[in-house]
């Protein structure tokens, strides 16, 4: 009993001792916080990874892919027998996107995949991350007639989510008004063209409309994109983001980048109620992010893209399309959404000439496989790479295709992990030493004790006891701390960016608009359990120390 | 514990008792031999000159410390050869100690103090079992010695000679066999010190507790049934 008081007592006396705690309440914070930083990111990105790749990729060594992937599924799932839950076709091939915006064609580098909208959201998380709600429960390479969602639906009714105003009108509604803008301004042109030569005067005036009428950027057109981009960025409501790239289109649609690719059969396409092929692109192919966290796009559903990719052949032809955007992709891993682009695979197969024309058998370049929830992911690997010849086909789990960036994260993870736990470490160092301190003058106490029939024992638990106390003390009020700062992070990250003027946490860079956290109690329980461990053990030598004293030298002690 | 066909015994004896310290390069030997004993309800003096050794004595019958030679008797009992959790058990219930310097506890208020060898005897549980009856014990033993205005003060809020009876009663609370005082009035002025040695004769008178007292002062062994007194290691009887 007198273990419990004396420890009582020791602790409401001598409040300096806390002192030496509050690095090990900082320590456990910090450990804290960034462990939940850290896992959120982690699974925030693993969640990514995971949701854009299927459990299982089956694939072909070869850009041509392998023919009949019917019958390899139907081999897939003799081979890995009741864990598969589902499989889809790809294909997939490096590719060119060109499209147009503010007079300029823009080209960007993707790989194009094709993929079939009826199987492949059941593989993957692919059709969450559609900004069509219909869409997200079952894709259609059909535009829509509007409808797109002008606040992300992976947000969660995160209120500080910049809304997307410019998807409000996006769909057919965008597309008719911008073919009857174009109209009007071919009219326009028209009537240009006939009261200029009416004047006399000649065609190569070189006036600003005339000049946007080549293909190529010229000077003029230039000094409109600017200003227009001057209206962008001065712009700061984001209703008017839209607007400025609106207006901006007239002048510059008279390049049209449908105009060659009329619709094979001859007849003219009408542009206001047909489409051709649809895509889907990456969010970060279509748009960008500026500083205050808007996003900007350059292109929306309902317009028309062009895309140049090799065909099958060999050697390969370059081969390009016309194809309508219906919807944007965004899985929030900017690698992906600045690099993929979906196209229906039968339409690829055919572009790319990939179906034999005697069987009529497509090619695919790889299967994409669900497994059953609970299934072993390596095993199943493992068993398909045994069942189809090596040399031909390889086969590798989401977790292989990311091995490096995942490993990554764990080692970084892991580093951080034992670097803060110096930092408890040496605030143990500091109970070590103020303990000894408390022995010190306690000694005399001791001796009294000791005199009074207090056991070794007893005496050693007072420290032992004290330094539990602390630790638990210290390693509690790190704890609350913790998850103060944890919960609140985006709070107080707001609060650091009112305050500093900088931005701590840019999501242009990261693509989210919160800090991700989780907060893993097996985590919190080992740091909690090693803090109190340090503290206690700081304890130890004291605690031997005190239990040793003779007593009649403690006596003597003064 | 007490045997009764040893009644006559000798309730303490220390026999042939050596102590020797080691210092600078040789050895100091304090005691050298010395026997002794406290009949039960005895009131034994213990004289000598300052570095005569009694302080060292006094510890060796407390169980404090351990004799190079020689044996300490508690009832007829060698106890000096004990396992230490048996040592530490009797000091807690057997033998009470009172020191020159008092000894308090100062997180402790004076009642706490008191408290304390029945702290160290029981467990959690088992305190508050008897806490009721430590409190009433303690109290009355603060009470007897005049400290009732005291209970809670703590030690540095008390004069020498209330923390003296405070650490008498502190002494007794475990009722004991046999009280050790070193040097109890050492610190004290006459009057107090008187004070402190009439309650120290009455417990003697009245209680029947044995008691072995420490002290250089003559006039203050002439108070107690026997005087012994240490001359360079050895008793020298009178
Ligand atoms: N730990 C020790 N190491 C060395 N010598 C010691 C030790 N303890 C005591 N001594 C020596 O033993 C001798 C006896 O000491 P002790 O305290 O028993 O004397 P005392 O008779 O009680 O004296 P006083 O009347 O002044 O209290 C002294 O000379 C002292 O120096
Ligand atoms: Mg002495």
């Amino acid at each position: 009993m007198y273990t419990l008081l004396l420890c009582w007592r020791y602790l409401r006396t001598r409040w300096i001792a806390l002192a030496s705690v509050i690095s090990v309440t900082l320590g456990v914070a910090t450990m804290i916080v960034v462990n939940a930083v850290m896992a959120g990111f982690a699974h925030e990105m693993q969640s990514r990874i995971h949701g854009i790749l299927s459990d299982l990729v089956f694939e072909s060594h070869s850009l041509s892919g392998f023919q009949d992937p019917d019958w390899h599924m139907e081999e897939i799932r003799r081979a890995a027998g009741d864990d598969v839950e589902g499989m889809t076709p790809t294909v997939a091939v490096p590719a060119m996107l060109n499209f147009h915006v503010r007079g300029q064609w823009v080209t960007r580098q993707v790989m194009l995949i094709g993929i079939d909208e009826k199987t492949h959201a059941a593989v993957s998380d692919f059709g969450r991350y559609l900004q069509h709600p219909d869409n997200r429960s079952q894709l259609s390479f059909d535009l829509r007639e509007g409808g797109y969602d002008t606040i992300d639906s992976q947000t969660k009714g995160e209120t500080q989510v910049a809304t997307r105003p410019a998807l409000e009108g996006a769909g057919w509604p965008h597309r008719r008004m911008r073919v009857e803008r174009e109209r009007l301004w071919r009219e326009r042109q028209a009537q240009e063209r006939g009261t200029e030569q009416a004047g006399g005067g000649s065609g190569d005036g070189g006036s600003q409309s005339s000049g946007a009428d080549s293909s190529g950027p010229v000077r003029p057109v230039d000094h409109q994109v600017d200003a227009v981009l001057a209206a962008t960025n001065n712009a700061p409501a984001p209703e008017e983001a839209l607007a400025p790239t609106a207006e901006a289109h007239p002048p510059t649609a008279p390049v049209d980048p449908f105009k060659a690719a009329k619709p094979e059969e001859g007849r003219t396409m009408d542009m206001a109620k047909e489409q051709f092929t649809g895509i889907v692109p990456g969010i970060g192919l279509a748009s960008f992010r500026d500083a205050s966290g808007v996003d900007r796009f350059l292109v929306l559903p309902g317009d028309d893209v062009k895309i140049t990719f090799p065909t099958a052949a060999t050697p390969p032809k370059a081969v390009t399309d016309t194809f309508t955007i219906v919807d944007f992709y965004e899985s929030k891993m900017s690698e992906y959404d600045s690099n993929f682009v979906f196209v229906p695979i039968g339409q690829l197969e055919r572009m790319r000439g990939m179906i034999d024309p005697q069987t009529g058998v497509g090619s695919v370049n790889s299967i994409q496989i669900r497994l059953r929830p609970g299934a072993d992911l390596d095993a199943v690997r493992d068993r398909l790479r045994s069942a189809f010849p090596p040399d031909m086909y390889a086969v590798s789990s989401w977790k292989d295709k990311q091995g490096p960036l995942l490993s990554a994260v764990d080692m970084e993870m892991a580093v951080l992990n034992i670097l803060l736990f110096m930092i408890v470490a040496v605030a143990g160092f500091g109970i070590l030493a103020i303990f000894f301190m408390i022995v010190v003058e306690k000694t005399r106490d001791i001796g009294i004790l000791k005199s009074l029939g207090a056991s070794s024992a007893g005496i050693a638990g007072i420290f032992l006891g004290y330094g539990l106390f602390l630790g638990l003390l210290g390693a509690g009020a790190g704890l609350a701390l913790g998850l103060g700062i944890t919960w609140n992070i985006n709070r107080i990250r707001v609060l650091v960016e009112w305050c500093t003027g900088e931005r701590v946490f840019d999501p242009s860079i990261y693509y989210f608009f919160r800090i991700p956290t989780i907060v893993d109690p097996a985590t919190i329980a080992w740091i909690i359990a090693g803090a109190v461990g340090i503290a206690v053990a700081a304890s130890v030598l004291p605690a031997l120390r005190a239990a040793r004293l003779h007593p009649v030298e403690a006596l003597r002690h003064d | 514990m007490i045997d009764t066909s040893r009644m006559e015994a000798p309730l303490l004896e220390v026999r042939g008792i050596h102590k020797a310290y080691r210092s600078g390069g040789g050895m100091l030997e304090v005691l050298r031999g010395v026997d002794f004993e406290c009949p039960p309800s005895g009131f034994v003096a213990v004289i000598g000159q300052s570095g005569s050794g009694k302080s060292t004595l006094l510890h060796l019958m407390g169980l404090l410390d351990s004799p190079d030679g020689g044996e300490v008797l508690l009832g007829g009992e060698r106890i000096d050869n004990l396992p230490a959790s048996r040592r530490d058990r009797l000091r807690n219930t057997d033998i009470g100690m009172v020191f020159q310097a008092y000894h308090l506890l100062p997180e402790l208020n004076a009642l706490e103090n008191v408290l304390a060898p029945l702290l160290v005897r029981h467990g959690v549980g088992a305190w508050f079992r008897h806490r009721k009856e430590a409190r009433r014990r303690a109290e009355e033993l603060l009470c007897r010695f005049g400290l009732s205005a005291r209970l809670h003060h703590k030690p540095r809020q008390l004069s020498g000679g209330e923390m003296q009876r405070v650490a008498i009663a502190r002494a007794l609370v475990a009722r004991p066999r046999l009280l050790l005082a070193d040097e109890p009035t050492g610190n004290l002025d006459e009057a107090s010190g008187a004070g402190i040695l009439d309650a120290l004769c009455e417990l003697n008178r009245d209680d029947g507790l044995s008691i072995v007292l420490v002290t250089h002062d003559q006039s203050i062994a002439r108070r107690a049934d026997r005087i012994v007194r240490l001359v360079s290691g050895r008793v020298e009887g009178l």
